[in-house]
């Protein structure tokens, strides 16, 4: 568990919207640009860290209960994107750096990740 | 939560900009009929698979919401190409989306295997070149 106001000071983050609820607390971390994996693995209450800016990025965090999204490698949300993310409480960050640095940054201060690790992988014939 | 609920919706085929408006809709209307969060979570996700597979895929659909005490029904039934192989489909992976379904972050071939991993019954029927069926059912308790 870690706040938000904790990630957006590691991360040097802007803040796009929902200033206000930086008070939250995010139970795990999520990076992906696969809108469907974060449905198809993510858990309530999770940051989701991508450098996908477009509308289904804030669809797709309501719908899984993503507590909020940091936009990595400077992305920024457009109008659209924060005047939906206002309407559904999800605050939208931003950071310079990149997908696999942010994420090292919260995995090494011990946000754990929304996502089992497989058993093994597989191949499909 | 006493009292039954019915809502028809309409989603239009290609429109990409209105992607994912009902289901957030969907999430909406069962938050405020008091359903539980882990409950509501799981139809609405496999209510948005749903609605995103009719706006890359078909040319328009009729989805009803139904909610009685106990059990939370999404019927999903387009007009489309329809899916000649339907266990294929089913598979983790397999996919037949476009570059501009991919830049959207969707189109992975995850789609049908998470409807299926969020509903407790769930049925497709396709007709080729009439159109696809899904029927999602969730209990409440």
């Amino acid at each position: 568990m870690m706040p938000l106001s904790e990630i957006c000071d590691l991360l040097s983050c802007k803040v796009f919207c929902c200033e206000e609820l930086l008070d939250r607390e995010i139970k795990y971390g999520c990076a992906s640009d696969l809108m469907s994996d974060v449905l198809a693995y993510s858990r309530s209450g999770a940051v989701l860290l991508t450098g996908l800016a477009n509308v289904q990025t804030i669809h797709t965090a309501f719908i899984s209960e993503i507590y909020a999204v940091v936009f990595v490698r400077g992305r920024v949300p457009d109008e659209r994107m924060i005047e939906v993310a206002i309407t559904k409480k999800i605050p939208l960050l931003g950071t310079a750096l990149s997908l696999y640095e942010a994420s090292g940054i919260l995995y090494s201060k011990g946000l754990a990740s929304t996502m089992e690790t497989l058993a093994t992988v597989t191949r499909h014939e | 939560m006493n009292k039954s609920f019915t809502q028809t919706f309409t989603v239009s085929g290609n429109n990409f900009s209105d992607a994912g408006k009902i289901s957030t809709e969907i999430k909406m209307i069962l938050k405020q009929l008091g359903i539980n969060s882990d409950i509501v979570r799981r139809v609405a996700i496999a209510s948005y698979e749903s609605e995103m597979n009719v706006v890359m895929y078909a040319c328009k659909a009729k989805i009803v919401l139904d909610v009685d005490p106990e059990v939370i029904k999404i019927i999903v039934e387009d007009e489309g190409p329809g899916i000649p192989d339907i266990e294929l489909t089913m598979k983790e992976g397999y996919s037949t989306a476009t570059p501009e379904m991919r830049e959207l972050g969707f189109g992975a071939g995850m789609g049908l295997p998470n409807i299926k991993k969020n509903s407790d019954e769930f049925t497709i029927k396709s007709d080729v070149g009439k159109g696809t069926r899904l029927e999602i059912i969730v209990y409440i308790n």
